[in-house]
C-alpha cells in the first residue's frame, strides 16, 4: 500500500531548485510558495499599496483619538469657560489655554473634536455592526436556503432600499426616539439591505463552484457546506464593504445630529451638531465650521481609502 | 496494466447483483411541460464489485450528466431524471435526500475534471480531507488528522503532515488531483466515478494519477466508472467499455474486444482518426465527418446517421436497440462493421497510456 507511484513528481520538495530557474519564474513562484491564506496574501498587498497605508493611517489616529479621548482632551467637554468673553459678535481668540479657541457656548473647541471622534466611532462602528448583523442573517437565509425563502427576504429588502437611506434613518430615529441607541438602529436600518443583497449574491455565486460540487458527492451535508464552505468563501466582499460602509455610516452619524436626531445631552460632542452652532458664526469664525467638517470628510475618506484597496487586494483578478 | 479481458458483469458481483445497475436512465433539461433537450436517453449499464468501467465519449455525449444523476448532483429544479439506478438493489433516484447524503462518500464517491476548482480555497487540505471522514465515521480529531496522513501518503503526496496545514493554492495541480482522490477515498467507497480526472493535468502528470488510481481502487477492492474522451486512457484501465454519442450508448464490448473489433460505426471513425505512432506522417489524420451537433431530433433513430458513411434509409427509420452482437458485445447500428480493425491501431492505443 505505500509504494506509490516513483517519485518524479516532487518539484517542490527537498531538492534544491536551481537557481536560475527561480529567477526565471520570478513572481510566479514568490506568489504560489509565501502566501498562506487568501487573507495572508490580501495583507501582504496591502502593505505595498500606498492608499492602503494613508487609509489606514487616517483610521489609526480617528481610533486612536476616539478611545483616548478623555486623556487628550485638555478639558472636560461640557465645561463653560471665559463667558464674559463671549458676546453675539465675538469669541475669544486663540490662545496657548484654548488652541482653537472656545465655541459660542465657551467650550474648548480643540476638546469638542476630540470627542466628537468618540461619538462618531460609536455610533458609526455600532450601528454598521448591527447593520452586518442584520443583512448578513437576512442575506444569509436568502443564499442558504434558497427558493421561497429567498424570494420573500430579497422583496423586504427590496423594500427597505426604495426608502432613501437618509429618510429611513430618520423616520426610525422618529418612531425610537431622541436616543443614541435609536441613531446606531436608525443607520442601521438602512445598511441592512446593502449587507443582505451583497452577502447573498455572493453565496449564490459560491454555490455553483465546483468544490461546492464536489463537497456534495462526498456526502457532507448541507448545513456543513454551507457553514463550512459557502460562508467563508462568501466574506470577502461583505468585509469589505464593512468598511467602506463605516465612511457613510460616520457621515450619517453627522447627518442626522445636524438635523437633531443627535444625544439629547447637549452637553455631548457631535460633529454633526457642531456644524449647526458654527453655522451661526460662519462668516466671522468659519474654523467652528471648518474643522468638525474636515474632521467628518477626512475619517470619512480614511475608511473609504482602506475598503477600496481592501477590496483590490481580495480581488481574484488583482491576485498573482 | 493488462485487465481481465471482457469481465462479464456477473463475475465480481455482491450479493448476487450487480454493485451498480443503471436502468432506462434518462435525463432531460428544460421547463416542466416543454420539451426540453434529452441530454441522456435510455442509458443502461451494470458495474460489479471491483470492476472498471469506461464511459467514453465526446463533449456533449452525456457521459458527465450520467454520473451525475446517479451520484444525485443535478438540480432539483429545470432537470426530469428517469428510469432507475440501483446501488445495490437500492435506487439512488428515489432515495430520500438525507438517506443518498449518507451512500454519498461512504459507498459511492466522485472525482471531479477540475483541481484547481474542486477544492476550497479558503479551508486546508486537512481540513477538506478530514470533515469527510468526520462526517462518515465517528472519529476523534488526531484519529482523522492520522487517517488524513496516511490517506495522502498513500495517494502519493510527500510529506503529508505538511501538506495537510497547507491551502489548495499551494499544490501544483496533479498534487491537487491527489488531494482529491484521497478525499474521495477516504472513507473506502465502494463505487469511484471518475470524471475526465486527467483532462486538466499534464500529460506526465496525466500517467501517474491514472496508476495511482488503478492501484488505490485495486487495493481497496473499489469499482470504478471511468468517464473520458481518451481512448488511451480506457484502453489501459478498463474492463468494460461503454461508448456514447448524443445521450445514448452506442456500443459496449470489452475493452480488448472493443479496440480488436470495433463494431459501431462511430467507435470505427474514433479509432480510425487516433494519429498512429508508426504511421506514415505525410497522410492527413482521418476525422470523422460533421460534428456532433448534426444530431437527429427522433428517438429511435441511429443518431450517429448524419455523420455515418454507411447511412441508409433503415438507420433514420428503425427501431434501433443496444442488441448483442457477439458475446458480451452489444451494439446499436443497423450496419455494423463487419470484420476486425487493423491490428497496429490496437496496438498503438493499448500501449498510450
Amino acid at each position: 500500500m505505500t509504494s506509490v507511484t516513483p517519485a518524479s513528481f516532487t518539484p517542490d520538495e527537498g531538492l534544491p531548485r536551481p537557481q536560475s530557474l527561480v529567477d526565471a519564474m520570478g513572481p510566479a513562484l514568490d506568489a504560489q510558495e509565501t502566501g498562506t491564506s487568501l487573507w495572508a496574501g490580501a495583507f501582504r498587498r496591502l502593505r505595498r499599496d500606498p492608499s492602503a497605508i494613508v487609509g489606514a493611517v487616517i483610521v489609526t489616529i480617528f481610533v486612536l483619538v476616539a478611545v483616548f479621548a478623555p486623556v487628550l482632551a485638555p478639558y472636560e467637554p461640557a465645561r463653560t469657560q471665559w463667558a464674559n468673553q463671549i458676546t453675539p459678535t465675538t469669541l475669544p481668540p486663540f490662545s496657548a489655554e484654548h488652541p482653537l479657541g472656545l465655541d459660542s457656548f465657551g467650550s474648548d473647541f480643540l476638546t469638542q473634536l476630540i470627542h466628537g471622534a468618540r461619538q462618531s466611532l460609536i455610533i458609526g462602528i455600532v450601528s454598521t455592526l448591527l447593520g452586518l448583523a442584520g443583512g448578513a442573517l437576512l442575506g444569509g437565509l436568502a443564499g442558504a436556503f434558497g427558493g421561497w425563502v429567498d424570494t420573500l427576504v430579497m422583496r423586504i429588502v427590496d423594500i427597505l432600499l426604495s426608502i432613501p437611506a437618509l429618510l429611513l434613518a430618520v423616520s426610525v430615529a422618529a418612531i425610537v426616539g431622541r436616543r443614541p441607541e435609536a441613531l446606531m438602529i436608525a443607520i442601521a436600518a438602512a445598511q441592512v439591505p446593502i449587507f443582505a443583497r451583497l452577502l447573498r449574491g455572493s453565496m449564490l455565486r459560491q454555490r455553483g463552484q465546483d468544490y461546492v460540487l464536489a463537497s456534495t458527492s462526498l456526502g457532507l451535508r448541507r448545513r456543513t457546506i454551507v457553514m463550512a464552505h459557502v460562508l467563508p468563501n462568501s466574506l470577502g466582499p461583505v468585509i469589505v464593504q464593512a468598511t467602506l460602509v463605516l465612511a457613510t455610516a460616520i457621515i450619517e452619524v453627522a447627518a442626522l445630529s445636524y438635523l437633531g436626531m443627535g444625544s439629547p445631552d447637549p452637553t455631548v460632542a457631535e460633529w454633526g451638531r457642531m456644524l449647526v452652532r458654527g453655522q451661526e458664526r460662519l462668516q466671522s469664525y468659519p474654523h467652528l465650521t471648518l474643522l468638525p467638517g474636515l474632521c467628518i470628510a477626512v475619517t470619512a475618506l480614511g475608511f473609504t481609502l482602506l475598503g477600496e484597496a481592501l477590496r483590490e487586494a481580495l480581488d481574484p483578478k488583482s491576485r498573482r | 496494466m493488462s485487465t481481465v479481458v471482457g469481465g462479464a458483469a456477473a463475475s465480481g458481483s455482491v450479493g448476487g447483483g450487480p454493485l451498480l445497475s443503471v436502468r432506462d436512465l434518462s435525463v432531460v433539461f428544460g421547463r416542466r411541460g416543454q420539451p426540453g433537450f434529452t441530454a441522456v436517453h435510455h442509458v443502461s449499464f451494470d458495474v460489479a464489485g471491483g470492476e472498471v468501467v469506461g464511459i467514453v465519449g465526446e463533449s456533449g455525449s452525456g457521459k458527465s450528466v450520467t454520473s451525475m444523476a446517479v451520484m444525485g448532483l443535478l438540480p432539483a429544479r429545470g432537470v426530469r431524471i428517469s428510469g432507475e439506478a440501483r446501488y445495490r438493489g437500492r435506487d439512488l433516484l428515489t432515495m430520500p435526500d438525507r438517506e443518498r447524503a449518507r451512500y454519498r462518500g461512504a459507498e459511492l464517491a466522485m472525482v471531479f475534471q477540475d483541481p484547481m476548482t474542486s477544492l476550497n480555497p479558503v479551508v486546508t487540505v486537512g481540513t477538506q480531507v478530514t470533515e469527510v471522514l468526520h462526517a462518515h465515521e465517528r472519529l476523534s480529531r488526531a484519529d482523522a488528522r492520522d487517517q488524513a496522513v496516511d490517506l495522502l501518503r498513500r495517494c502519493g503526496i510527500p510529506d503529508p503532515a505538511r501538506r495537510l496545514g497547507e491551502y489548495p493554492h499551494q499544490l501544483s495541480g496533479g498534487m491537487r488531483q491527489r488531494a482529491l482522490i484521497a478525499t474521495a477515498l477516504a472513507c473506502k467507497p465502494k463505487l469511484l466515478i471518475c470524471d475526465e480526472p486527467t483532462t486538466a493535468l499534464d500529460v506526465t502528470i496525466q500517467a501517474q494519477v491514472l496508476e495511482l488510481l488503478v492501484e488505490l481502487v485495486r487495493d481497496l477492492g473499489t469499482a470504478m466508472v471511468m468517464i473520458t474522451h481518451d481512448l488511451g486512457v480506457v484502453a489501459g484501465l478498463c474492463d468494460q467499455v461503454n461508448v456514447m454519442y448524443a445521450g445514448r450508448i452506442v456500443e459496449r464490448a470489452g475493452c480488448h474486444e472493443l479496440f480488436a473489433r470495433p463494431r459501431h460505426r462511430y467507435t470505427e471513425g474514433l479509432l480510425a482518426s487516433i494519429p498512429r505512432l508508426d504511421g506514415d506522417r505525410s497522410l492527413p489524420l482521418t476525422p470523422i465527418p460533421g460534428t456532433p451537433r448534426d444530431v437527429v431530433a427522433w428517438d429511435r433513430a441511429c443518431a450517429f446517421a448524419p455523420r455515418c458513411r454507411f447511412v441508409t434509409d433503415a438507420c433514420v427509420r428503425g427501431d434501433l436497440a443496444l442488441a448483442p452482437l457477439g458475446p458480451g458485445h452489444d451494439v446499436r447500428c443497423v450496419h455494423p462493421a463487419g470484420g476486425a480493425a487493423p491490428g497496429a491501431v490496437t496496438a498503438t492505443i493499448q500501449e498510450a497510456p
